[in-house]
């Protein structure tokens, strides 16, 4: 123990020393910072620049050093060492919020001098690992005091995890929220509750009247109908993958990968193009059966169309590793006991899937919520919070404290989602894979079962394989629904080579391509790590604050991409943590905005791990990394590919959130395909979104290869019906 | 101690070195015309500038305000081009931007009425008129006669066949209120606008959604800006543009410097450049049929003659200032648009 602390004070002490305290212009790698002749780390700018305020971290890293030397009770050293870290994390804090590039924003009177008006740029790498060493020694102290059945190793998991989520999701988020309480020139709780009780939000006159509901309303009840949809949904699938002898399950499964690795308003036009007033097979139903064409996809059913279409498979891929999870004991000894199929899927596998139905439900509803694209392109008149909320930050009128009372209704609605999925899901244990020998085989559905999934997921997947040809046929026609002529011409222009001079990418959409890819590479494997890690601390570990702990994870997931975006700039434009402008920031928001989806698939599979496993392997003297690494992982196969690939895949087609990130530099595919959208070209826009849709399908492949299956019996075997 | 000065004046020279080469201007153009439009200013601006890196993003007009809200103090970009002129002049309002200093001599009246009203912090660089479109598919379909003028939108045969943006998020809806107002008198044009209401299907978010509708027969008719509808009628969509009868209002696209640009001579250039004829003659060459600002430019054959329409003399000091605006907005609520219609 007192090992690790010195490890992490040297490492600490390192980067104060050898590092560049503040962010360099040129970036960390030009090693600009080096031969310049002004002072660049901690040490330096301390000795020759002035800035004596950095002192404060290398005192409390001595002064740590000191108390785990000096003090031999180690209750108190602990303790002291404790604090000593503590203050130095507050302290780094304190200097970089108070003193900014244009002089100090608190204590004017107190901080002058000419080196304090002067400011300071954001912290750079030196700071990050001061800062990151001292959480450490934090941390380690922390689980030496007793706390955490003192295992060093998760208390350093939770302190991290914490201080991530505190400084990017909670620190941008307040930015905008605060703005809720704004009147003119100040604060006031009473200005708030009457809007927020407005009856714009919640009226319920579409219930007791001839008027429409309120936004919030309208939320709720789209959100509800989403997330019970989709879970139908995702249930029906896995249940034919797991529990079925489907031919076509191949074909099935890339349809339900499909619909989250399209961009977003592919979707929306290609059912306008199929069912608008207009579209195709309105045109046939007229020409057929002489039916009115009419407007119906504009409005409640048309979005809620859309979002069945774009987020069951979310709801699959969360259900599929729990349902594969169930074992086949209990429903064998189910039917020992003489209870027929319907009995032991009613009474036995559909409770054990309870966790996974829960958790897939709540993902739905959240991005309902969340939702933009679909809405946007065709709400029609039926407004929901998600879009008020975009127009109240961008429209002709700007009113920030509109838009953060308007994410204040949304995260309600979140959090009371996420308590009623809390009592439901209940204490009850959900482990069924606990390493006893269990070679039997699933039950089949029984065939009431079995029609149901068939009536409900093929008529899906039909509808999808419609939607999706009508996206290909639209990269290839000169005018999509008017004109189709076939053409290359949108491929050439997005994804054009030029060979004349040498090898060249003259396409225009090759730069953002390339970077989407780079930082989508990037964002995934993190998202999966910190997600993951997550749900095993919510699982497998007992700490004060979890509930609350478990909601901020979601917190992110659950506010919208537009307030997420305008939060990032308002925090992350000025020091200490100026972020704007790079991929860096880019990468963040993805990380955060994505984890959830880690954590709840994670949440979902370790429930179903028997805690006897992990306990089986810390008797045989492994440390609880070691029982990660060597026996949880391995079981965790399909959460980390869900995980991986949903990340990969957000990161890659998600639009509201970057659309304030993206810069010249690090321009993203999806604000490239809205802009030519807006602009009417939907040929290019779709010949990328084709191409962006082959790209992750190939990205998505090689993933599933590389994780394999996990092994969970000897075979997987469904019951053949005698 | 001969060495070390050896050793100095290499590393001295290796910087200098390294500080010259990354000297090329870096220029951030935060673009709110149509992509394309973007492209060839860039490629054109670079051609000429050959030290100049043009760093662009396209963002549209409420997009990039609210980022440049945001970024006060701090600001990542150091011109904004294109883009309807509302949220320039706001920008210029909340000093947000700053005088670029270039000269407007050759610029047509209403290009200097922009530079005069926000003092100098916003130029116009193009127009814009506002119209109507109708499918005439459609239209032939269902035997309705095509409408020439406002108030024939008001007539019960365009009954569920008209779609128009709503004020409260579009720029571009909220012209058409303004157009109205000044047109007819504020009371006289509430009474119109809620007439026509009664015969709209929906009010969209996004001000060019309904002349997409327009084009695609998903509605009838469409009010929006004649350029946004002459661009899908070229493309081969089967759209009739009308100038209305009594009149019509119209946008001036803008171009302003950030405040605080860390770019601010590059940015001046940029401006310089937009403003001059011959780059303005380039714009139909990416199918963009606005009116451009310099009198000596040459205006496209297809773009919409601003001579033989009826233009208001469109007052952008009022109707653009936030007062006017919150008070129309909200008297549109009470008496057009009910925030919350019946499904």
């Amino acid at each position: 123990m007192k090992r690790t602390i010195f490890l992490w004070l040297f490492v600490g002490l390192v980067g104060f020393v050898l590092l560049p305290w503040h962010m360099t212009d040129r970036g960390f790698t030009s090693f600009d910072w080096m031969r310049d002749d002004a002072p660049s780390t901690g040490l330096m700018l301390v000795m020759q620049g002035g800035f004596w305020w950095l002192l404060a971290p290398l005192l409390a890293g001595l002064a740590a050093a000191a108390i785990q030397l000096k003090i031999q009770t180690p209750v108190q050293r602990s303790k002291l060492t404790l604090w000593a870290a503590a203050a130095g994390l507050f302290l780094t804090a304190l200097q970089g919020l108070v003193i900014v590039r244009a002089g100090p924003r608190l204590f004017e009177t107190f901080l002058t001098g000419e080196t304090v008006m002067g400011g300071q740029p954001g912290f750079g790498i030196g700071a990050g690992v001061v800062v990151i060493a001292l959480l450490f020694v934090l941390t380690n102290a922390l689980s030496q005091t007793g706390k955490g059945q003192g295992d060093a190793f998760v208390v350093s998991m939770i302190g991290l995890i914490i201080a991530l989520v505190a400084v990017f999701v909670f620190y941008p988020v307040s930015h905008i929220l605060v703005r809720a309480f704004e009147v003119q020139g100040g604060y006031s709780l009473t200005e708030f509750f009457p809007r927020f009780f407005d009856s714009d939000l919640w009226g319920l006159g579409c219930v007791i009247g001839s008027r429409s509901c309120g936004t919030a309303i309208n939320s709720l009840f789209l959100a509800t109908l989403t997330g019970a949809g989709t879970t139908l949904l995702g249930l029906s699938f896995a249940l034919i993958f797991t529990r079925t002898d489907f031919r076509a399950k191949k074909v099935l499964r890339v349809l339900t990968i499909i619909p989250i690795i399209t961009p977003p308003f592919v979707i929306g036009l290609a059912l306008i193009l199929l069912f608008g007033r207009n579209g195709t097979i309105t045109e046939l139903a007229a020409d057929l059966f002489g039916m009115e064409k009419t407007r119906w996809l504009y409005g409640f059913w048309g979005v809620y169309f859309a979002q069945l279409l774009s987020f069951t498979p979310i709801a699959f891929l969360v259900l599929i590793g729990v349902v594969q999870g169930v074992s086949p004991s209990m429903e064998e000894a189910s039917q020992t006991l003489d209870a027929d199929r319907w009995q032991t899927f009613r009474y036995v596998s559909l409770p054990l899937m309870r966790p996974g139905l829960a958790n897939a439900f709540l993902l739905g509803f959240i991005e309902s919520l969340a939702d933009f694209g679909n809405p946007l392109v065709l709400g029609g008149n039926f407004g929901v919070l998600s879009t008020e909320i975009y127009f109240a930050i961008v429209g002709s009128v700007a009113d920030p404290a509109k838009a953060a009372i308007l994410a204040i209704a949304l995260l309600t609605l979140t959090l009371s989602a996420f308590l009623i999925q809390r009592s439901w899901v209940g204490k009850k244990s959900y482990a069924t894979i606990t390493g006893k020998a269990d070679s039997g085989q699933n039950a089949a559905l029984s065939p009431l079962v079995r029609t149901a999934c068939y009536a409900t997921a093929l008529p899906w997947a039909a509808l999808t394989f419609v939607v999706y040809s009508m996206i290909v046929f639209g990269s290839f026609v000169k005018l999509w629904g008017y004109d189709h002529t076939f053409t290359f011409a949108h491929y050439v222009r997005a994804f054009g080579m030029d060979f004349s001079n040498g090898w060249r990418f003259s396409g225009v959409a090759w730069d953002s391509y390339f970077t989407t890819l780079t930082i989508s590479t990037i964002a995934a494997p993190l998202t999966a790590l910190v997600g993951l890690s997550t749900a095993y601390l919510l699982v497998r570990q007992k700490f004060v604050g979890k509930d609350a702990f478990e909601f901020s994870t979601m917190l992110s997931f659950a506010i919208p991409g537009t307030v997420i975006g305008v939060s990032y700039i308002m925090a992350f434009n000025f020091p200490p943590i100026e972020l704007t402008g790079t991929s860096i920031i880019l990468i963040i928001v993805f990380v955060f905005r994505n984890m959830p989806v880690g954590v709840r698939g994670g949440i979902a599979a370790m429930s179903q791990l028997d805690n006897s496993l992990d306990e089986a392997s810390i008797t045989l003297g492994a440390n609880s990394f070691t029982t990660v690494r060597r026996v949880i992982l391995p079981l965790m196969g399909p959460a980390i590919l869900a995980a991986l690939t949903y990340s990969f895949v957000r990161a890659i087609t998600s639009v509201s959130a970057v659309i304030f990130l993206v810069s010249a530099k690090h321009n993203m595919a999806t604000s490239f395909i809205v802009g030519r959208v807006e602009n009417g070209e939907f040929g290019i826009a779709i010949a990328y979104s084709a191409v962006l849709i082959i790209t992750m399908l190939a990205a998505i492949l090689l993933l599933q290869l590389l994780i394999g299956t996990r092994r969970l019996r000897r075979t997987d075997r469904v019951q053949q019906p005698a | 101690m001969k060495r070390t000065n050896v050793i100095s004046a290499a590393i001295l020279m290796a910087t200098s070195a390294m500080a010259s080469a990354a000297l090329a201007d870096e220029l951030n153009v935060v673009c709110s015309a149509e992509q394309d439009w973007c492209d060839l200013m860039v490629a054109a601006f670079e051609a000429e500038n050959p030290d100049t890196d043009v760093l662009m993003v396209r963002k549209s007009t409420g997009e990039t305000l609210a980022q440049v809200r945001a970024e006060a103090g701090n600001p990542k970009i150091d011109v904004w081009w294109g883009g309807t002129g509302d949220p320039h002049l706001i920008a210029a309002e909340e000093g947000l931007t700053q005088p670029s200093g270039v000269s407007t001599d050759e610029l047509l009246g209403w290009a200097r009425n922009m530079s005069d009203i926000s003092e100098a912090r916003t130029v116009g660089i193009y127009a814009g008129a506002l119209g109507i479109a109708y499918n005439s598919e459609i239209l032939d379909e269902k035997g309705i006669a095509p409408p020439a003028c406002w108030a024939d939108l008001a007539d019960p045969r365009f009954a569920g066949e008209i779609q128009v943006a709503n004020p409260n998020s579009s720029g571009t809806a909220y012209t058409e209120l303004a157009t109205f107002v000044q047109l007819f008198g504020e009371d006289e044009a509430f009474t119109r606008l809620a007439a026509v209401g009664a015969n709209v299907n929906s009010y969209t978010k996004s001000g060019s959604a309904p002349s997409k509708a327009a084009a695609r027969g998903e509605t009838g008719v469409s009010i929006g800006f004649m350029h946004d509808m002459v661009k899908l009628a070229a493309s081969g969509f089967p759209l009739e543009i009308v100038a209305p009868c009594e009149g019509t209002g119209y946008e001036v696209g803008a171009v302003s410097i950030i405040e605080g640009a860390r770019n601010f001579e590059g940015a001046q250039a940029w401006v310089e450049f937009a403003l001059r004829a011959d780059v303005q003659s380039r714009a139909p060459e990416v199918q963009s049929f606005q009116v451009p600002s310099n009198s000596n430019a040459e205006v496209a054959p297809e773009s919409p003659d601003l001579a033989s329409i009826k233009l208001i003399d469109y007052d952008f000091a009022t109707y653009g200032s936030s007062e006017t605006r919150a008070r129309l907005l909200a008297r549109w609520d009470e008496e057009v648009g009910d925030p919350n219609p019946q499904e």
